[in-house]
């Protein structure tokens, strides 16, 4: 027996197969549901190399999670496979200041990471607006962004090595700490797999250092145009601010009733530009900022005063997705990227193809990254209010990736997004990404049906064993 | 301001055809490294052109075949640049396909994270994109990443978008002597580079004059004309070993490129490491005729 075999290998309490364990893993943040066939909590890296062999050998997939914050599904267990929780596997191994790196668990949460290396003037630089409750294992997994990924990069910039059990149950150590690790770029191919290639045990992460001077400006504007327009100005000026973050008249009213961080409540749009770096290189890039987001209208240019204020500012940026439940029960956010350029035409498409399904949207986004965030709100017990929000998503998608854009900036594929591939890469693109997976997985076992439609590997269809899926 | 010129992929993708071994020939500034091509190779050259600048959106797209200072060059004029070593002779494809970084690799990052977007030609000889052209992109598998420093064994890059960065205020180097060099990388906030040849260090700042100045002075540092001449034989190994390299060297510290008169003993190489190493060569150009007799694994 599957679950038997697993509980002799972990213990009898880290293995669950109970009707409510069975529930709560078979979804994610997405919304989407499938359905886990047992819920397995490893501590080690032997534990999860006998849950990938355990499940091979009983014939079933695994799919890997760390805390289920995903928002395209790619936690979401189909095939009925063994789901594989890194969440018990939460420890900081090692920590080099000199070197700047940390070896850590999967399941270590994001922000903990940063918290626990505080104190050596140094943190980890990918941000998720989910990072009290994500995983770094889960940043690897969909190689997550964040606010300041703008000047920091994502968070494959910030990962060096990564401990792996391959499908296969093997084990191997992808990257290095050294510069540059003979053979390919394993690590670098590894990250945004989705879970698709391999489960990741350790990682070592980059840890950048604490700038010496931060200032955060707040501007805001009588048009959303005006501060898309402000954004594209800054860049163009050769201004790399660590984070410009956009929010719309709607989503400030929200998280103003929720923070009371004192937004203006009559702005169409406000930006939260972030600089950072020595004492002089702030001042200036504070002076041109301000200079720039005047000539481009805005109405007021505030700096944050203390570390209180810039806290609150962020607070208010990162709850925007709990405060929006006051406006309706139910949202959907996407995760589109255009070019900057573009950011005024696109949204004004946001706004239309929103009213013209009836939905209400709001925007709140990294707008430095030309990253959108589309917030579709709406409350999921109005007759055929889910099929408006998905048609108008897909049309979002569409709208982006015709103004020269790609389907996701940083919350990855999954299941959300599966079908949607061909909008942005030709049969011959996706079978090229169906090779790199069939190097890591020639078995298909490791998180099946997710981030590449059906058919995406077009040569050689005898060789694929039968019920495999490519 | 965009102005597009088209490079011409499907003749690139010609010139590759489907059949029989091939390589790219950039400037051969790297050549040697995974050994030399097999001999019978025929060689063909990558498209040279800048297709477009986007400076507010900080990228640019050109052919593989560009010279990097001819796109530092022109990037120069909306005060940018690419993060890519800019030896003379060296292309953008070519630097791309080896993945090694210059000695500014402290402050810029390495190759690897310049590539947003290429376009290949596979064994079979077609065109492939890898990427897209924004900066943030989780579109599927990041084959960028894999292309980078694979030798142009995975496919022969056509074209690519590269995000750039601006050029900076002011760009110093400064020298102290020193047995403790990794303490400089703690003592002035991110510089673009520390070189190290066991006794002095070479530490180059870029920004704002003033901080420049003030950091230079803070840590003892004295102004000097540039870096040293770099010994020929380039090493990889952990950073924190740099402190116990003996020889004659000149080391990246906080990096670990170092820059030897010896070749780096062999590298172990992990087993498993090689066998998906091969797996990948499998699936990418079962017959080995991209670029065949060049080694990743010994690069």
């Amino acid at each position: 027996m599957l679950v038997d075999d697993l509980r002799a290998a972990l213990a009898p309490d880290r293995v669950r197969a109970e009707s409510l364990e069975l529930a709560l893993y078979g979804r994610d943040a997405s919304g989407l549901a499938g359905h886990a066939s047992v819920v397995c909590f490893p501590l080690s890296t032997e534990e999860v190399q006998a849950c990938v062999r355990i499940a091979v050998a009983h014939g079933r997939p695994f799919v890997t999670r760390g805390s289920g914050t995903g928002l395209a599904g790619g936690a979401v267990p189909l095939d009925d496979p063994v789901v594989i929780v890194t969440t018990k596997m939460n420890r900081v191994l090692s920590v080099d200041v000199d070197a700047r790196v940390a070896w850590v668990e999967p399941g270590v949460l994001n922000l903990d990471l940063s918290r626990a290396v505080a104190h050596l003037g140094v943190h980890f630089a990918p941000d998720p607006s989910s990072q009290q409750s994500c995983s770094v294992g889960g940043n690897v997994a969909t190689n997550s962004g964040g606010p300041h990924c703008l000047a920091y990069g994502v968070t494959s910039t910030h990962v060096l090595a990564i401990e792996v059990v391959l499908p296969d149950g093997q084990v191997a150590v992808l990257g290095g700490l050294e510069p540059e690790p003979a053979g390919y770029d394993l690590r670098g191919a590894f990250i945004g797999g989705e879970g698709t290639l391999g489960v990741a045990t350790k990682i070592a992460v980059r840890l950048t250092p604490i700038p010496p001077v931060v200032r955060t400006l707040l501007l805001d504007f009588t048009s959303v145009d005006a501060g898309a327009e402000t954004v594209s100005a800054i860049i163009a000026g050769g201004l790399v601010p660590a984070a410009i973050e956009m929010m719309d008249a709607r989503i400030t009213a929200a998280v103003e009733a929720f923070v009371h961080a004192g937004f203006p409540l009559d702005a169409a749009a406000m930006l939260i530009v972030e600089v950072d770096g020595p004492p002089s290189a702030v001042d200036d890039a504070v002076e041109r900022v301000r200079s720039i987001g005047m000539a481009h209208g805005a109405r007021s240019v505030r700096v944050a005063q203390s570390e209180a204020e810039r806290a609150l500012w962020w607070k208010a940026r990162k709850s925007a997705f709990g405060a929006i439940a006051r406006i309706n029960p139910d949202y959907y956010l996407h995760d589109t990227v255009v070019p900057r350029r573009h950011l005024v035409d696109v949204l004004r498409q946001v706004y239309e193809i929103a009213d013209r399904y009836d939905l209400v949207v709001m925007n709140v986004f990294h707008a430095g990254d030309g990253n959108l965030h589309p917030l579709l709100s709406f409350d999921r017990r109005e007759p055929g209010v889910m099929d408006r929000v998905l048609a108008a998503g897909k049309e979002i998608v569409a709208a982006s990736v015709a103004a020269g854009g790609v389907l996701s900036g940083e919350h990855g594929i999954g299941i959300e997004k599966r079908d949607f591939m061909p909008m942005l890469f030709s049969p011959d693109d996706l079978d090229a990404q169906a090779r790199l997976r069939e190097a890591f997985d020639p078995d298909g076992v490791a998180n099946p049906q997710k981030v590449l439609p059906a058919g995406s590997r077009c040569g050689d269809l005898q060789s694929i064993p039968a019920g495999a899926w490519v | 301001m965009i102005t597009e010129t088209a490079i011409d992929l499907a003749a690139f993708a010609d010139k590759v055809g489907s059949e029989g071994p091939v390589a790219v020939v950039g400037g051969r500034t790297q050549w040697d490294v995974g050994g030399q091509p097999d001999p019978g190779t025929r060689l063909v050259e990558a498209p040279s052109a800048i297709a477009w600048i986007a400076a507010e959106e900080m990228t640019v797209s050109c052919g593989a075949g560009t010279l990097v200072t001819e796109l530092d060059a022109a990037l120069a004029e909306h005060g940018q640049c690419v993060a890519l070593p800019d030896w003379e002779g060296a292309t953008v494809g070519g630097v791309l396909a080896v993945g090694h970084s210059g000695i500014r690799r402290l402050g810029y990052g390495p190759v690897r994270d310049t590539l947003l977007q290429a376009r290949y030609v596979s064994a079979e000889g077609r065109l492939v994109k890898a990427g897209g052209p924004t900066v943030k992109n989780v579109s599927g598998y990041d084959l960028c990443r894999l292309l980078v420093g694979s030798l142009g064994s995975v496919g022969l890059i056509g074209d690519v978008i590269l995000r750039t960065r601006p050029v900076p205020a002011a760009s110093q180097w400064f020298r102290i002597d020193t047995r403790d060099p990794a303490r400089l990388v703690a003592a002035v906030h991110r510089p673009a580079s520390v070189l190290w040849d066991g006794g002095t260090a070479w530490v180059l700042l870029e920004g704002h004059p003033a901080d420049n100045d003030a950091q230079a002075a803070a840590a003892g540092l004295i102004e000097t004309s540039g870096p040293p001449p770099l010994p020929p034989h380039r090493w990889s190994i952990e950073p924190n070993d740099v402190g116990a390299l003996t020889g004659t060297f000149v080391a990246e510290v906080g990096v670990g490129v170092v820059h030897h008169v010896d070749p780096q003993p062999r590298r172990a190489i992990d087993p498993v490491v090689a066998e998906l190493t091969a797996r990948i060569r499998d699936v990418f150009d079962p017959t080995r005729r991209l670029n065949p007799g060049r080694d990743v694994l010994a690069s």
